[in-house]
């Protein structure tokens, strides 16, 4: 979380954090770094509800991160609780004979344009830390995706709802030039 | 495609400044561990490591104070051991910025505390530390427990390699996977310090033995060493320290040879 806000800090953004949003009319982003469980995060998306839904709807660009990026569908195979639901689909946990979970760094194919991605090209190398992978009902929203074991979303885009499965925090160069697009986006 | 093999320098400090010198051309500190962390990041290191040797308690502010500067500097994963005993210990890395923290003899001490750090923070944020010595002959395998019965022929060592533990090595490393640990890094004490070579051996049967992915640690002389430890060790990372501080090999120069030796690593 700490470096999360750091790398935000370094793109010249100024960062809180809190557990409870504090004024959503003054924000100008809101990311969900997703830290812990589903059910956790859900239940702090519930404590939000109204800000992050006003916040929505003034088109203020959402950030979700791994778990942030998961608790934007309805539901998980992680947990019993309610995501926010933006998103159709559901949530389910990395299979297979390969090592779970998918740590370290690996490529990203592009699948399409998105503002969030612009200026990331095919096969940059990023870092997962994950159990779980997003399974979005409308392909559409994927702009970017990852192999392991399966092919799942490794960023999504629906107008101002953005999403990494990696953390562009930990991402290297093309972690940074990401948050830099974002803050870029926060400010229009 | 498969992950890409990571290559961890590692960095010994103490009183928050890096010990065994780094020999960096250019560089006004070369015992800064923020600046050096920043140099490694840049030449292409995929995480890094920092092992503190401060034995005091004020040394856990010094400490924290430089994980945050750190935090503050580098985007790419970091872990930080030595000395983490408690669930406190480790909180205040983690909240100063830290990926991961590295436990070592309070897991043995203790083991309960890897389930309890996992349950808190997360298996991906522990790393246990395992320590490992040939046991040579097989009838040295009397000193090993019961509990433990002998299946690899290493023992597990805590205190920095000064203390036997009776624990079998393969023993134990499956049993920090069920307590929840999210990777181990892998010292062999008889390669460490040689430029021989890692234990190959070793790594490969605890790879082999256990889900997690293995970071192989010690004995670490040149490239080849370390594309053998992928290929015969099945390792999951190779940690380094001297052949990078020394620059006998950049990070990138380690890349490339393993890159043309068709092993998959994160180029830029």
């Amino acid at each position: 979380m700490y470096s999360l806000k750091c790398a935000l800090e370094r793109q010249k953004a100024k960062v809180r954090i809190g557990k409870l949003l504090p004024s959503p009319e003054k924000l100008d982003g809101l990311v969900l770094p997703g830290v812990g469980s589903f059910d956790a995060g859900a239940a702090s998306i519930a404590r939000n509800r109204e800000s992050i839904n006003s916040l929505r709807e003034r088109g203020v660009p959402l950030l979700g991160i791994c778990l942030g990026l998961q608790l934007f569908f309805p539901k998980s195979e992680e947990g019993t609780s309610k995501g926010a639901g933006f998103f159709n689909g559901s949530v389910k946990r990395l299979g297979g004979p390969l090592k779970v979970p998918h740590m370290g760094w690996n490529t990203l194919r592009i699948t399409s344009e998105s503002p969030l991605l612009e200026g990331v090209s095919d096969g940059e190398w990023v870092y997962f830390v994950h159990s779980y992978y997003p399974v979005p009902r409308d392909r559409g929203i994927i702009t970017a995706e990852a192999d392991y074991g399966v092919t799942f979303p490794a960023a999504v885009s629906a107008g101002n709802i953005f999403g990494t499965q990696f953390h562009p925090e930990k991402s290297g160069v093309t972690g940074a030039k990401i948050l830099e697009r974002y803050v870029e986006l926060c400010r229009r | 495609m498969p992950l890409s093999k990571r290559i961890i320098p590692c960095l010994d400090v103490d009183k928050g400044r890096v010990v065994k010198g780094v020999h960096f051309t250019g560089i006004d500190d070369a015992g800064d561990p923020v600046e050096l962390a920043r140099r490694y990041c840049d030449e292409g290191a995929d995480e890094l490591v920092f092992l503190d040797i401060t034995a005091s308690t004020e040394g856990r502010n010094i400490l924290r104070d430089m994980v945050r500067r750190v935090a503050r500097t580098l985007n790419i994963p970091f872990t930080v051991g030595g000395g983490i005993r408690t669930l406190d210990d480790a909180r205040l890395i983690l909240c100063s910025g830290a990926d991961k923290i590295s436990v070592n003899t309070a897991a043995v001490t203790k083991p309960s505390l890897i389930s309890t750090l996992a349950e808190r923070f997360g298996q991906q944020c522990v790393v246990v530390a395992i320590d490992a010595k040939s046991q040579g002959v097989r009838s040295d395998y009397s000193r090993v427990s019961a509990r433990s019965k002998p299946q690899s022929g290493y023992e597990v060592f805590t205190y920095g390699g000064r203390k036997p533990t009776g624990l079998d090595a393969v023993w134990w490393a499956k049993r920090v996977e069920e307590l929840g640990a999210g990777e181990i890094l892998l010292t062999s004490i008889d390669a460490d310090g040689t430029k021989d070579g890692y234990n190959l051996e070793l790594t490969r049967i605890v790879s082999k033995n256990s889900g997690l992915p293995v970071i192989a640690s010690g004995g670490c002389g040149s490239s080849s060493d370390i594309v053998d430890v992928f290929r015969k060790g099945m390792a999951d990372a190779a940690l380094a320290a001297s052949i990078f501080h020394y620059r006998e090999h950049t990070i990138q120069e380690v890349k490339e040879f393993l890159r043309d030796q068709g092993i998959e690593v994160r180029i830029r």
